[in-house]
């Protein structure tokens, strides 16, 4: 036996691959547009929805039996907005270099649909530590989908990876570019993101049959 | 548990707990840690200072280095010589300068009666002296802000750009060397009419060899960052065009 029983494993693996929140659900879009044209940002917003996903379930899976049900809506809000304010408040104090960096997806990470979308639909009528290894599991099913478009739109938009020229130089004309090659500028606008996603979801709807519905 | 969760009156006091609980941890976070933040800001506007007028680490990397912050401090003391307050063409000295709040002066100086507060750093690097001053306007989704160096001829000696939101990869960009360093070297003025310098598109001088243009090459994708670049630079710098008459 490992260290998660068959069940509890399923909620991490599911949302990684055939429940995947971005490409099956077709949740959190918006951000996964926004910040993707480059990889640290990527990695970081999913670091950041990691952190929330995880704790913010918990929260509201504590909470789950004397939450009002007229205002549970708003009171999955507070907790979001609390969770996102803690966090940018502590990296301000302690870690100013990095909050200057990440500066609009901390804010950003309270619009993700995925979490509230987690928060009514699994951590309302599951216990606590279900309800944590939900959110991980679904906040890293978003997290890959991210950082697979952060790779390919900065790769071929900007020709770097973190920042590094892996291509060459494009205005020196070394590497690749010595042979012709040209970055593409329309990887690194908005509209390119949904088309890597839209490639994601075919490339695994082919894999898999039984994505496909009718 | 025999509470009724649905009752109006659970729902208040539900809510008014939830808020107040909410609120005395989001208060006391921040209020606890506002020193820190403060000297993290206070901190990191002494970094930029200095960096546009040369003081920082970039040797021998592409990427924006700062002194470390253990010694902004002091480095800040030893370069800046001179911090003065323009204010209605009154130039008087003040040590303080550099935390003038240069957002809210502008709001402020909305007001006909009020003259408008200008800081302006003098600092001091191989023996030459540059003049530092602060600018701000706006970008795509927020504010954009920098430091403008220049010598008295109103040359630029260098920049730097910060953003609050603009889109990453795009407009974000302005604070990246391959932008700054174009500005390197720029004039800002044609004999005597102020041009400022215009982020320009067309990719006619990619590598920025031309330097009386009073352009730079602007980013692609980021028309509005840009043009938010040019009219700050435009309106801010132009402030300070009367006091550098007085140089020469």
């Amino acid at each position: 036996m490992g260290l998660l029983s068959k069940k509890d494993a399923k909620l991490i693996s599911d949302p990684l691959a055939d429940n995947n929140p971005i490409t099956i659900q077709v949740l959190g879009i918006c951000s996964a547009l926004a910040i993707t044209a480059q990889l640290k940002p990527s990695i970081v917003m999913a670091i950041s929805v990691i952190f929330v996903m995880g704790v913010g379930n918990v929260v509201i899976s504590l909470m789950r039996n004397v939450i009002p049900s007229k205002i549970r809506i708003i009171v999955q809000l507070i907790v979001v907005a609390t969770l996102v304010i803690i966090v940018d408040q502590v990296l301000k104090a302690f870690a100013y270099t990095l909050s200057k960096e990440l500066s609009v997806f901390i804010g950003l990470i309270i619009t993700n649909c995925i979490i509230m979308g987690r928060f009514e639909a699994f951590a309302l009528g599951n216990g606590p530590w279900r309800s944590f290894l939900d959110g991980i599991g679904n906040a890293l099913g978003y997290g890959v989908i991210l950082i697979i478009v952060g790779f390919f739109r900065e790769l071929l938009g900007s020709g770097t990876l973190f920042g590094f020229k892996v291509l060459g130089d494009s205005v020196e004309k070394t590497g690749l570019y010595a042979l012709g090659y040209e970055n593409n500028g329309f990887m690194v606008l908005p509209p390119m993101a949904l088309i890597v996603v839209g490639l994601i979801i075919w490339v695994q709807r082919s894999r898999n049959k039984a994505l496909i519905e009718d | 548990m025999a509470i009724d969760t649905e009752k109006n009156s659970y729902t208040v006091v539900f809510a008014v707990i939830m808020v107040v609980v909410v609120g005395a941890i989001l208060a006391g976070l921040a209020s606890g840690l506002k020193p820190m933040v403060k000297a993290n800001e206070r901190y990191e506007k002494q970094q930029n200072i200095l960096y546009a007028m040369g003081v920082n680490n970039n040797q021998g990397t592409s990427d924006v280095e700062f002194i470390p912050t253990e010694i902004v401090e002091s480095e800040f003391d030893k370069y800046i010589k001179k911090q003065y307050v323009i204010q209605g063409g009154e130039v008087s000295e003040n040590d303080q300068a550099y935390l003038i709040d240069i957002k809210k002066e502008s709001t402020k100086a909305k007001d006909p009666n009020y003259e408008r507060r200008l800081p302006l750093f003098i600092g001091e690097k191989d023996g030459e002296e540059v003049y530092i001053v602060p600018v701000r306007g706006k970008g795509l989704w927020d504010a954009i802000w920098g430091f403008v160096a220049m010598d008295k001829g109103m040359t630029v000696k260098g920049v730097y750009f910060d953003h609050k939101g603009e889109t990453p990869g795009l407009g974000a960009n302005i604070k990246e060397r391959f932008f700054m360093d174009d500005f390197t070297g720029e004039e800002l003025l044609d004999g005597n009419e102020f041009k400022g310098i215009k982020v320009a598109k067309g990719n006619n001088d990619p590598k920025n060899e031309i330097k009386d243009d009073y352009e730079v090459d602007a980013i692609a994708g980021s028309t509005i960052t840009g043009d938010g670049v040019t009219a700050m630079l435009k309106k801010d710098i132009q402030m300070y065009k009367s006091y550098f008459e007085t140089l020469n």
